[in-house]
């Protein structure tokens, strides 16, 4: 589980996080969704450790995250898997080497072991036989399946995602949503995503939490956002015109949503 | 302010040199890239060395028959003149403000746009210590290679300064070799080797500091070549000009 306290962050005197805090289970797909600009990229570079908080606490399985020891922070990075936004394949590394490379740098397995493992991973999110291509060859969402990849082959406790549709077309974040949840109950892991990408929310969405400005303005699940009242919940997930025009014909005829 | 920027870059600098020394994760990954490294600027970079290397010889061996001419001095000081040149100054200090044009900038570029990839934040999150990771086998592999690219430089140079010299009957080529052979201090290699390795760790380290704490998009990364190659330039000329205070 990971639990953050009183996170507060500004980049110089523009706050963007204001006394954040939160629970993230384990074996659930945790959200932040919100806005552009509303935070959930500082958040979740917060999170990583890729820029530290102002203020405020962020507890790994009641690890103390930003007071860690060198050497233990190392052991617990290595319990962390991330996908990123634009996947940060390695251009010049094959998707095998992309795939190995936690593995080269941080075990002591034999060359037929890593290989085994790299193949099962490449076949955990349905991509055999691409061992060889270069990240330049695939696709926007076979690069994504390859950092999904590369981010479970150290059998990670916590993955985090940023925005991993972005750029997909729906049917593809669908696999990728779902490759996601998947992954998340297999390995019982704490996975946290940062998104903005409505259909997300609506499949995997077990922990959603609304951002908005700086702070947490909903928390809640998925079949709660229909129900509840709020209305930056609302705007956020009615912002399409089509959705607009769809809520209220479904209104019109009875519904309610 | 000027000098405060200074002290803050400097200050980083370091910082960023102490963390890029530290123990590596896996010492056959460093391994790996070292000698990867080792070939990309000694390899990629013989034949601009070579070629430079050639006319710079050539060029002082005809300069110097030229400041001869009509003079009392023997004309197989033009071989003395040639070889000295090119060990105490041309050989070092030519070649590695060529690589740093060369080697710098694409050491600049590479790091600023992994950084730019976001390949540094991956790598920071799978817990490599990607300072150490990035920069240590750059400056390791270019500390060994420079120097033998330098030596290299330093025979061509000469080399250069025979052909231009003795085809052309400015002297003749057991002149030239007397040359070669006439007050010969070994200890002007010993200081030619020592320049070579401080102007290869310079150039390297300040090349990857400049890529390192790229910020922004392709305008930052450009500038950030352009230091690069201007900053180690300055930095090996004042180290060479120190170098010379220190050791002659």
């Amino acid at each position: 589980m990971i639990k953050i306290s009183g996170i507060y962050k500004s980049f110089g005197d523009t706050p963007v996080l204001k006394n954040i805090s939160a629970d993230f289970q384990p074996g659930k797909t945790n959200l932040i969704i919100g806005r552009s600009g509303a935070g959930k990229t500082v958040l979740l570079k917060l999170l990583v450790g890729l820029i530290p908080p102002n203020e405020g606490q962020i507890f790994y399985d009641q690890v103390d995250f930003l007071h860690i020891k060198k050497k233990d922070l190392r052991t617990l990075r290595m319990k962390v898997g991330m996908l990123f936004q634009g996947s940060a394949l390695f251009d010049s590394l094959t998707v095998e080497e992309n795939i190995r490379f936690p593995l080269d740098m941080f075990t002591a397995m034999t060359k037929k072991e890593k290989s085994d493992r790299v193949n099962t991973c490449l076949n955990r999110v349905s991509l055999d036989g691409i061992n060889a291509k270069f990240p330049s060859e695939l696709s926007g969402g076979m690069q994504k399946r390859v950092g999904i990849a590369r981010a479970i082959v150290l059998n990670p406790s916590y993955l985090f995602c940023d925005e991993p549709n972005s750029g997909l077309d729906p049917k593809t974040s669908l696999v990728i949503d779902e490759l996601i949840k998947d992954i998340t109950i297999e390995n019982n892991m704490t996975t946290i995503i940062n998104t903005h990408d409505m259909n997300s929310v609506m499949e995997v969405g077990d922990n959603v939490i609304l951002l908005h400005e700086g702070k947490i303005c909903w928390q809640g699940n998925k079949d709660e956002i229909m129900s509840s009242d709020n209305e930056i919940l609302h705007d956020f997930i009615f912002a399409s015109p089509f959705l607009q025009r769809l809520r209220h014909a479904a209104v019109s005829n009875g519904f309610d949503i | 302010m000027v000098i405060t920027k200074l002290l803050d870059h400097l200050g980083k600098y370091l910082i960023l040199m102490g963390s890029a020394f530290s123990k590596p994760e896996k010492t056959s990954m460093y391994y790996r890239e070292v000698i990867r490294q080792m070939h990309d600027i000694g390899v990629g970079s013989l034949i601009i060395v070579f070629i430079i290397s050639l006319f710079i010889g050539a060029v002082t061996a005809i300069q110097f028959a030229y400041q001869l001419d009509g003079t009392l001095v023997p004309d197989y000081y033009i071989g003395y003149v040639v070889r000295d040149m090119t060990i105490i100054e041309l050989a070092p200090t030519i070649t590695c403000l060529v690589l740093a044009g060369k080697v710098g900038s694409n050491m600049a570029s590479e790091i600023g746009g992994m950084r730019q990839k976001e390949h540094i934040d991956a790598m920071e999150i799978m817990g490599v210590n990607t300072a150490a990771y990035l920069i240590m086998p750059k400056v390791l592999a270019a500390v060994i290679i420079i120097p033998i690219l330098v030596a290299i430089a330093a025979f061509v140079s000469i080399g250069g300064g025979y052909i231009a010299a003795v085809p052309t009957g400015l002297l003749s080529g057991q002149e030239f070799v007397m040359g070669l052979r006439s007050f010969f201090i070994p200890y002007n290699v010993f200081m030619m080797f020592v320049k070579s390795l401080v102007f290869a760790f310079l150039l390297t380290s300040i090349s990857c500091y400049q890529g390192y704490n790229v910020k922004g998009g392709s305008i930052e990364l450009g500038k950030a070549s352009t230091n690069a190659v201007v900053i180690s330039d300055i930095m090996i000329l004042l180290a060479d000009y120190l170098i010379a205070v220190v050791l002659i």
